[in-house]
């Protein structure tokens, strides 16, 4: 069998690149340069993605497999780096390596891989995915090492996407994983996971999004209480996130969190912790993992954040592919633009866009 | 079967060239500065190779300086000219859209730091129009660089004409001959140029050896400052190896131009005519009747190269997008781009270039695979459409 593998250069795809060649598959490297590299052009910072480039020829050169680097810049711009900053100034916490999952990644490479002859789409994700023998639809699950689960930036791929998916380290522990990797004398056996978003890699997410939106950063915001009453003042809705305390530049006798932004007056409202609570939500552009929404409601474990407990709840399809979620109990910090995702035990039947 | 159509971006060290790099690296390891025998040895290696180099472009060996590779002899003769005439007064250079980057970042670069740059405009033939050139001279130009045959179409330019427009207002002329020198004749004096460039491993010779030929009297800065080697004009201790290597190669060149260019050109027409005819919506892109032997660059609608360069790659056949330096990250050809062509006609190019091992059996093996590969990637492709 043909199998493309997406390699980032980190030690996860490179072991699934290393498993599938060691299975005797024919295996084609191909890795996706997202921003520009050129010096001096330095408007995602100083990355080290160059070298994560070249960490994976090295890897692919010692598998002994062909290995090209493909030019995504203009579609990672357009539709992940685009997408973060809308959301970020829209008021809202977006997940960009979701996007860059269902939008970039799976889009494209399906596509790449038909054109080279090759039937699945390998990458480093902790998931795993099955083909149901009755219905013949793909399941996708949890990875096998809770730690590293991956499963909830996975939640939008499409049935068609599934079905040529491989996801070779999802049933092993990232110990297992590293161990292979040394195994194999892979050079990047002890390379640090990658940090959460690639293209800031200083963290700072305002100054970044002023930068790719050209706003200038507004001093005259209103930091308020749900009463209305003025607080203090920030810097732009898009350097919050709902549930933030960090930051705010206030000092009050009980600690304040973040519970909505409202970017068309440029107004925070805060208040204290038992007012984030919230137990009902509704998600977008939900994708059903089995291609059809559930009838009825049905009862899930809902996942709202990459690092939460997922918690039981009831969820039902409604108008315009969107969802009602409403849990058993109280969730903190329910954030517009993260994704929340459901499960049946460890199965992914689908996920949304939080409103 | 692997077929190897990439012979602008590098070729194979011919065997002989192998063998006397050998010797080089052993039995005459001296340094050529040194007075004893050793030094002699070397010396000797030395002289035999300028004489070669100089046989090959029809120069005097003194005119021959050893470099690095045709990106530094770009660098030598473009900045040493420009730093030599500066106290003259002329600040002003000309180059053309389509030069390698060598020569564009080169001028880039003297550009931030002053001096007037002019790109000449072409037109879809990719040659450059000696009346366009007439236009853009100035009293204050001190330095035309235009290419002499362009490595991603392959196109030759009419440099003798440019030559004589250059020296009749004053301006010294320098072509980067990488892409000639050693598969067509190449003479410094019907050419009538002040400075040539040239590069070892264009001919099967070695990587990280080159040429710069300064016409007898032109006097450059040099950019390598040190020891009095190649005449006081580049510092450092010759790189032996690679200078015997391409003395051997340019000498291996000589012998064979006569036979291996019309070989190569009809190899290289049986392919651009195979794949024209057997595969829908091709188009050549540059002038067919002035174009070095060897190469031929296609543009296939609504195909995205890079797809179709990895489909052949699969396939065991190696060809190239644009120049070899853009083919990691890849962006539509900057020639094609200063050609005018339209957008998709940059982005769908494929540039074949023929050598010394390829068959008339290797080329009808690569036109009977494109057809299947070029109509399943047009059955997937959303991208290059021509619009």
């Amino acid at each position: 069998m043909r199998v493309v593998v997406a390699m980032s250069g980190g030690v996860d795809s490179s072991v699934a690149a290393a498993l599938l060649a060691g299975e005797g598959h024919d295996v084609i490297g191909l890795s996706m340069q997202l921003y520009d590299q050129t010096e001096g052009r330095t408007g995602f910072g100083s990355c080290c993605t160059i070298d994560d480039l070249h960490d994976a020829r090295r890897v692919a050169h010692r598998l002994n497999i062909p290995h090209y680097i493909l030019n995504f810049e203009q579609q990672f711009q357009q539709t992940v780096v685009a997408n973060f900053v809308g959301e970020y100034t829209a008021g809202r916490t977006p997940i960009p390596c979701a996007h860059c999952n269902s939008d970039l990644k799976f889009a494209t490479l399906v596509d790449r891989a038909r054109a080279f002859d090759a039937d699945v789409v390998a990458t480093g994700h902790y998931a795993r995915v099955e083909t149901d023998p009755c219905t013949g639809r793909v399941r996708l699950r949890r990875g096998r090492d809770a730690a590293k689960d991956q499963s909830y930036f996975l939640f939008s791929l499409t049935q068609d996407q599934l079905a040529r998916a491989s996801f070779p380290v999802g049933g092993l522990t990232k110990d297992a994983v590293r161990d292979l990797a040394r195994d194999l004398e892979l050079a990047v056996a002890d390379k640090p996971d990658s940090q959460e978003i690639c293209f800031v890699p200083d963290g700072d997410y305002a100054a970044f999004i002023e930068r790719q939106s050209d706003i200038a950063p507004a001093r005259d915001g209103a930091i308020v209480n749900q009463s209305g009453r003025l607080l203090g003042r920030h810097g732009g809705v898009h350097r919050f996130t709902v549930g933030q305390r960090k930051g705010l530049g206030i000092a009050l006798a009980e600690p304040m969190y973040v519970l909505e932004l409202r970017p068309a007056d440029q107004t925070v409202v805060v208040g204290p912790r038992p007012q984030l609570e919230r137990t009902t939500l509704t998600a977008s552009q939900v994708n059903w993992i089995a291609g059809v929404p559930p009838d009825d409601a049905c009862r899930v474990t809902a996942q709202i954040r990459h690092r939460h407990q997922p918690a039981a709840a009831s969820v039902e399809a409604i108008e315009a592919g969107r969802a009602a979620v409403e849990f058993d109990a109280p969730q903190l910090a329910i954030t517009p633009g993260q994704a929340v995702v459901f499960y049946d035990g460890d199965v992914v039947l689908g996920g949304g866009w939080i409103d | 079967m692997r077929i190897y159509l990439d012979h602008n971006a590098t070729t194979p060290v011919d065997p002989g060239v192998a063998e006397a790099m050998v010797r080089s690296l052993t039995d005459l390891f001296g340094n050529p500065s040194s007075v004893h025998y050793y030094g002699q040895q070397a010396k000797a290696s030395l002289d035999d190779a300028r004489s070669a180099v100089g046989a090959l472009i029809g120069a005097e060996p003194a005119e021959v300086v050893f470099t690095s590779g045709g990106t530094e002899a770009d660098n030598f003769a473009i900045r040493g000219a420009a730093e030599a005439l500066e106290h003259t007064g002329r600040k002003h250079l000309i180059t053309s859209g389509i030069e390698h980057e060598a020569v564009l970042n080169t001028f880039k670069a003297l550009g931030r730091r002053g001096w007037r740059t002019t790109m000449v405009p072409l037109d879809a033939s990719g040659i450059v129009s000696p009346d366009r050139l007439r236009e853009a001279l100035t009293d204050d130009t001190a330095l035309v660089s235009i290419m002499h045959a362009n490595n991603e179409i392959g196109t030759i330019q009419p440099i003798a004409e440019l030559a004589a427009l250059a020296h009749a207002r004053g301006a010294l002329f320098h072509t980067d001959a990488v892409q000639t020198a050693g598969k067509i004749a190449v003479d410094v004096r019907a050419l009538g140029v002040d400075l040539l460039g040239l590069s070892a491993h264009k001919f099967y010779g070695p990587k990280g050896a080159g040429a710069l030929w300064i016409r007898r009297g032109v006097r450059l800065v040099p950019t390598s400052t040190g020891g009095k080697q190649e005449r006081n004009r580049r510092g450092g201790t010759e790189n032996m190896p690679g200078i015997v290597g391409m003395g051997a190669a340019a000498s291996q060149a000589v012998k064979k131009l006569a036979a291996e260019g019309p070989r190569l050109a009809a190899l290289r027409d049986r392919l651009e005519n195979g794949i024209l005819s057997a595969v829908p919506n091709t188009d050549v892109n540059g002038a067919r009747d002035r174009r070095v032997p060897n190469t031929t660059n296609i543009s296939f609608d609504r195909v995205e190269a890079e797809s179709l360069l990895i489909a052949l790659d699969l396939e065991g056949v190696a060809v190239s997008t644009g120049s070899a330096c853009s083919s990691g990250t890849l962006e539509p050809s900057h020639v094609l781009r200063a050609m005018n062509l339209p957008g998709h006609r940059a982005q769908n190019s494929i540039r074949f270039s023929l050598g010394a091992s390829n068959t008339e059996e290797q080329i009808d093996h690569v036109i009977s695979i494109l057809p299947r590969i070029v109509s399943k990637l047009r059955s997937l492709s959303t991208v290059g459409t021509r619009s």
